[in-house]
């Protein structure tokens, strides 16, 4: 087991080693500025300095894309909710998500930003925004594929369509769901930082902007190597959240 | 118990079924044997309410039960277990959709089906043959008093299926349960039910009906014996006419 795991794992590692190898020599070999492309090394440095400083910066993200995510979690459980058991609804509605889904969020920002003001309203609105869609979709793709044996059987049974949605058709999207949460879960980081760059007091957005009109560029790197260690902290914590949620499924198996 | 008064059916020009009329006495055992595409599980489709006949009445226990469901308990062709229930929570959702669960029977009749080992299990880690077990005793547990089978041993093989058929008349003979089941195979019908009634095809009407003779309980012997092969021609003379 942990041998597996071992040897699954020291491929990818070597990549990402010989790439920031290849990074680190790169920009002494051509002796590239440091404001410019700063090396690995540099961005270390430039991380333990400002690491203390950093942390309210990083909470204040943290807090800002869980409670977007969960915000937008919800949202799109319920409007897949409402859309799968209301077909007309959902006839209806369903082109017009998806164009508004091809709207790019941070053209919003700043009118978001003009009705709302500089509080977390906006910014949880740009989270929400980008965390529903994906939600949305997979747990509706979830229950429209609904084994149909099983469905038969529910009818047949006398199940209403309560029963049906809540024994049968919510438990069955559980792990299309999932793919969706996993990928909402990264999207909520992205989307938190993006929504800092508005203004904001705190935060790792803010921290960003302000390193990079000094032109700090591996304060701008350490800002960014920590949105992605939070984006996949999350993803990890939707994956733990998964396996607890669907210990019934076994690879390849079906009814 | 469950009677159907001349019920037609059918899907734009196609008759399905004309003027089926048969009655399940209460604790018989009732097979329907007929072609492919005669129409079988059309209805069972009526019976369970998911389709309204053209004409006709179905009652179950004097009262009408036409385009109404929750009347019957049922058992499909696939297990249908779901995967995410274990076979005990599985067994108890035929009461959980009718409002009252009884573990302790569950949890009984689990053991008492051989099934005991696996009361925590998930379906996936249980052979076909088992999880038909698993589907026929989540039927038996629901509170109707009729079930309906539709060809439930038709995807097993050989071994299991005969293993599976007795394994049915063993449990069953103990419950007061009236089963109308569908099959493929005269031996199944013949070595199973009280009652066989056949059908013919497009449109489905009932061709004949025979009450079988056998007495219970029956055992494996039975299929071979001298009895059993004259009733299986008997059978196949009215199918082939």
């Amino acid at each position: 087991m942990k041998t597996s795991l071992l040897k699954k794992v020291w491929r990818p590692f070597l990549a990402i080693l010989l790439f920031i190898g290849l990074w680190e020599v790169a920009t002494r070999l051509f002796s590239i500025e440091e404001w410019l492309l700063p090396s690995p090394s540099d961005i270390v440095m430039e991380a333990r300095n400002v690491i203390p400083t950093f942390l309210p910066h990083l909470g204040s993200t943290v807090t800002l894309s869980v409670s977007g995510f969960l915000i937008g979690t919800t949202v799109g459980l319920g409007v897949a909710t409402i859309l799968h058991l209301m077909p007309r609804v959902r006839e209806t509605f369903f082109p017009f998500i998806i164009i508004s889904q091809n709207m790019p969020i941070i053209v919003l920002a700043p009118l978001l930003v003009i009705w709302f003001g500089f509080n977390a309203l906006p910014k949880l609105i740009i989270i929400t925004l980008a965390c529903f869609f994906p939600i949305a979709v997979s747990a509706l793709g979830g229950f429209t594929q609904t084994n149909r044996e099983l469905v038969h059987y529910m009818k047949m049974m006398g199940a209403n369509k309560a029963q049906l949605f809540w024994k049968l058709e919510l438990p069955h999207a559980v792990p299309s769901i999932f793919s969706g949460l996993k990928i909402a879960g990264t999207y909520s980081v992205m989307a938190a930082v993006v929504s800092e760059w508005l203004g904001a007091q705190k935060g790792i957005g803010v921290f960003m902007t302000l390193a990079a009109s000094s032109y700090r560029t591996s304060r701008v790197f350490v800002a960014i190597i920590v949105a992605m260690v939070i984006s996949l902290a999350f993803y990890g914590l939707i994956l733990l959240l998964e396996k607890f949620f669907i210990r019934w499924q076994q690879k390849g198996e079906n009814v | 118990m469950l009677e159907l008064r001349h019920v037609s059916k059918s899907f734009g020009q196609k008759q399905v079924l004309q003027e089926i009329s048969l009655h399940v006495a209460s604790g018989e055992f009732v097979s329907l044997i007929g072609p492919s595409g005669s129409g079988k599980s059309t209805l069972f489709n009526l019976i369970g309410g998911l389709l309204g006949p053209d004409a006709g009445e179905i009652y179950l226990n004097g009262e009408e039960i036409t385009n109404k469901h929750g009347f019957i308990s049922y058992m499909p062709q696939q297990a249908s277990l779901f995967p995410w229930r274990t076979i005990i929570e599985n067994v108890l959702l035929g009461q959980e959709l009718q409002g009252k669960k009884d573990y302790e029977l569950a949890e009984a009749m689990l053991e008492r089906a051989g099934l005991g080992d696996v009361i925590h299990a998930y379906p996936h880690e249980l052979s076909g043959g088992m999880k038909q077990r698993v589907a026929f005793i989540r039927a038996l547990l629901s509170p109707q008093s009729l079930m309906l089978l539709d060809e439930p041993f038709s995807a097993l093989d050989e071994f299991t299926r005969t293993d599976m058929q007795k394994w049915l008349l063993s449990i069953w003979e103990d419950y007061e349960q009236s089963i109308l089941f569908i099959t493929h195979s005269i031996d199944e019908a013949l070595f199973l039910s009280d009652k066989i009634i056949i059908l013919s095809v497009n449109p489905a009407e009932i061709k004949d009906v025979f009450e079988v003779p056998f007495i219970r309980p029956r055992d494996g012997d039975l299929l071979l014996s001298e009895e059993f092969l004259q009733w299986k021609k008997k059978i196949i003379d009215v199918i082939q006419f």
